[in-house]
């Protein structure tokens, strides 16, 4: 067994940390109170190189391996969540679906320009009636000649509404078949007349993450749009969520680091009583707590990831990641917000801004009680 | 123009500075290990030189041990064409000159940081100069090329001055020689695994100096608070106390 990263991925968690640190944090609160959408930092996260990280070279991508994929996140998400969620959005249900299903004309088109920070690409799947029960989806596609029509709507859908939203890969009940719904995954470019996306305002985390919500009106859109094949959207659907959950448990693990280290230097400088509150044992222990967490949501995402770029099952692992990094980011947010005392309450202080974040990722791209389901069935319940 | 960067690899600067062996070492275990950020500077100044055609390649150049590969990896991910290690432990300005002198002799401009962060020594730039007989000038803040002569700006006391050089040269850079360090991107970091990282065996030279010990510069003084009623108190204290006025 060997737990050390390599050279590539030591820089690459350093390198990412740098700009983080530079460009991200000095902004991240104030984005967070207008509720803003950053087309310059997502501009230089393109620039950065973040997005397309593991797709090939030849669709513009950089072909790097999960893990540094995954630790590209945790860093961003150490620093501010809204940011991690346009990033790891567009990786994860954004890009991956487009290159592990597209066809190289679909691929060719689209991926470049879904690269550089210039185009964002969302996947819609959750609707008002169906969260976590995908299969009570409503939006419909129907062949009409060389064409299909789509009508509905998808609701929560990251990335859907930004200016440079390009377009998003839309799950739809293209018939039946023995009384069950075939579902199949559509692209639906951003200007395809009767297609509308509303930006959804009033989150109360992931503030300056945009998040939409789609209207399909006879939305017409050529046969060549089918991502995959008719009757396999259920599969790409649930395989992009497996790595979608790597990325949201990077969150969760980066959110927690992030709280962390705002916890510990604050304790270590905050004095009552006459010595610094770290020293009373009741904090220094959340604290060492705090670190074991991390440490183990660490370790098991990262097998998650190793397992993943080690062509192995990895299924039970990213959903045992998503729900650990997601749980322990609560506990630790609150335990950190408590450290700060008054203080952890204000926005003025960054750590504010984590205890709100860190709430979605026990819902999003499957709650923990889904997560819990995946789980337990995979291990034989 | 061919540019050597001189790299050196130093502790994180947020590093908690600690010493084992009675004070006679600096403690390095869990440092972290960066680019000297004055070399950062050096380094981002001759990369933007490259992008606007007035230099032809940059080579990165460290004495250091095989642990320092990591810094000049990352010299190659910023931009550097190639990297050179002179295989042997870094412990004094004049070896390290001497070990660079060694292989910068064929550089049309060395760009050197103004000290390193570790020891703030802020000799090898000057002694390497000198080894090799070429021009220099020290504490630059301001880079250009203009054909086959080099543009410096530098910092003197209460301004600055506009030099011209000619090369060969090295200059010893300082804050201003650029915005910020560049941040390698992750197709720098790529590429910086396709290119060359030569280690070159070291030539005889003896350290001229050594470490005997280490000492912490002292605490902190508490901060002292003032009522305000008392506010003539600080006029006293700052007469006799910190003698200021
Ligand atoms: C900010 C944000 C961004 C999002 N981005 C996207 C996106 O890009 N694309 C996308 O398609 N979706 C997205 N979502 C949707 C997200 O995936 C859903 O919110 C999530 O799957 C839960 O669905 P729901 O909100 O309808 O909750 P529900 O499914 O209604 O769940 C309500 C509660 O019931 C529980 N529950 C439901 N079923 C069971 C069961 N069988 N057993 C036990 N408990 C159960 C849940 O765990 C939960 O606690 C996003 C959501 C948010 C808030």
């Amino acid at each position: 067994m060997n737990f050390e990263l390599t050279e590539e991925q030591q820089l690459i968690k350093e390198t990412v940390r740098d700009f983080a640190e530079r460009e991200i944090k000095p902004v991240a609160q104030e984005l967070d109170e207008k509720a803003e959408f950053s087309y310059e930092l997502t501009q230089k996260i393109g620039e950065l190189g973040l997005f397309g990280m593991c797709l090939p070279e030849q669709y513009g991508g950089q072909g790097l391996d999960t893990l540094s994929y995954i630790i590209a996140v945790e860093e961003i998400a150490r620093v501010d969540g809204s940011q991690a969620a346009t990033l790891a959005a567009h990786n994860s249900l954004g890009i991956s679906p487009l290159c592990e299903f597209g066809s190289e004309e679909q691929k060719m088109k689209y991926l470049p320009q879904l690269c550089t920070g210039d185009g964002l690409w969302s996947f819609g799947l959750t609707e008002p009636g169906a969260g976590s029960d995908s299969r009570g989806s409503k939006t419909t596609a129907v062949m009409d000649g060389d064409d299909w029509i789509i009508n509905g709507s998808k609701i929560f859908i990251t990335n859907g509404s930004a200016d440079i939203a390009k377009g998003c890969t839309v799950q739809a009940i293209s018939g039946e078949k023995d009384g069950k719904k075939i579902f199949t995954t559509i692209l639906v470019e951003q200007d395809t007349p009767g297609f509308k996306a509303v930006p959804m305002h009033g989150k109360m985390m992931w503030r300056a993450s945009d998040t939409a919500e789609l209207f399909f009106d006879d939305v017409r859109v050529p046969k060549e749009n089918l991502l995959g094949s008719i009757g396999e959207g259920s599969k790409i659907m649930l395989q992009t969520l497996d790595g979608g959950r790597l990325s949201i448990a990077a969150m969760g693990l980066g959110c927690a680091q992030g709280a962390f280290e705002l916890a510990l230097a604050y304790a270590n400088e905050r004095k009552q009583f006459g010595k610094p509150i770290s020293k009373f044992q009741i904090n220094a222990f959340k604290l060492a707590d705090m670190a074991t967490k991390i440490e183990l949501a660490r370790n098991l995402l990262y097998k998650a990831c190793w397992l993943k770029d080690n062509k192995k099952p990895y299924s039970k692992e990213a959903a045992m990641s998503k729900l650990y990094c997601s749980e322990i980011a609560k506990e630790v947010a609150d335990e950190a917000v408590q450290i700060h005392g008054g203080y952890g309450l204000m926005k003025d202080y960054d750590v504010e801004r984590f205890y709100r974040d860190q709430r979605l990722l026990q819902i999003g791209e499957g709650t923990s009680e889904i997560q819990r389901l995946v789980i337990s069935r995979q291990i034989g319940c | 123009m061919k540019v050597l960067v001189l790299i050196s690899n130093v502790p994180d600067t947020t590093t908690k500075i600690r010493f084992t062996g009675d004070n006679t070492a600096f403690d390095e275990s869990g440092v972290q290990w960066i680019i000297n950020p004055w070399d950062e500077l050096a380094l981002t100044r001759a990369v933007e030189l490259k992008e606007a055609g007035s230099v032809q390649s940059i080579t990165v150049a460290n004495v250091g041990t095989k642990a320092t590969e990591a810094t000049l990896r990352k010299a190659l991910a910023v931009g550097a064409d190639d990297a050179i290690r002179v295989d042997t432990e870094a412990n004094d300005a004049f070896a390290v000159a001497t070990q660079l002198a060694a292989i910068a002799k064929d550089y049309d401009l060395i760009l050197a940081g103004i000290e390193a962060s570790d020891y703030n020594g802020a000799a090898v730039g000057g002694m390497l100069a000198e080894l090799l007989d070429f021009n220099s000038v020290s504490a630059v803040s301001g880079l250009q090329i203009e054909g086959d002569t080099l543009q410096v700006n530098r910092d003197i006391d209460g301004g600055s001055q506009l030099l011209s050089m000619s090369t060969p040269a090295v200059a010893i850079v300082q804050k201003g020689i650029t915005k910020e360090p560049r941040i390698p991107a992750m197709r720098g970091i790529m590429m910086a695994r396709k290119k060359p990282l030569n280690v070159v065996a070291p030539v005889g030279a003896d350290d001229r100096t050594s470490f005997v010990n280490f000492e912490l510069p002292p605490a902190k003084a508490a901060c002292k608070m003032i009522d305000e009623e008392n506010a003539k108190e600080i006029i006293t204290l700052l007469h006799e106390e910190a003698k200021v006025i």
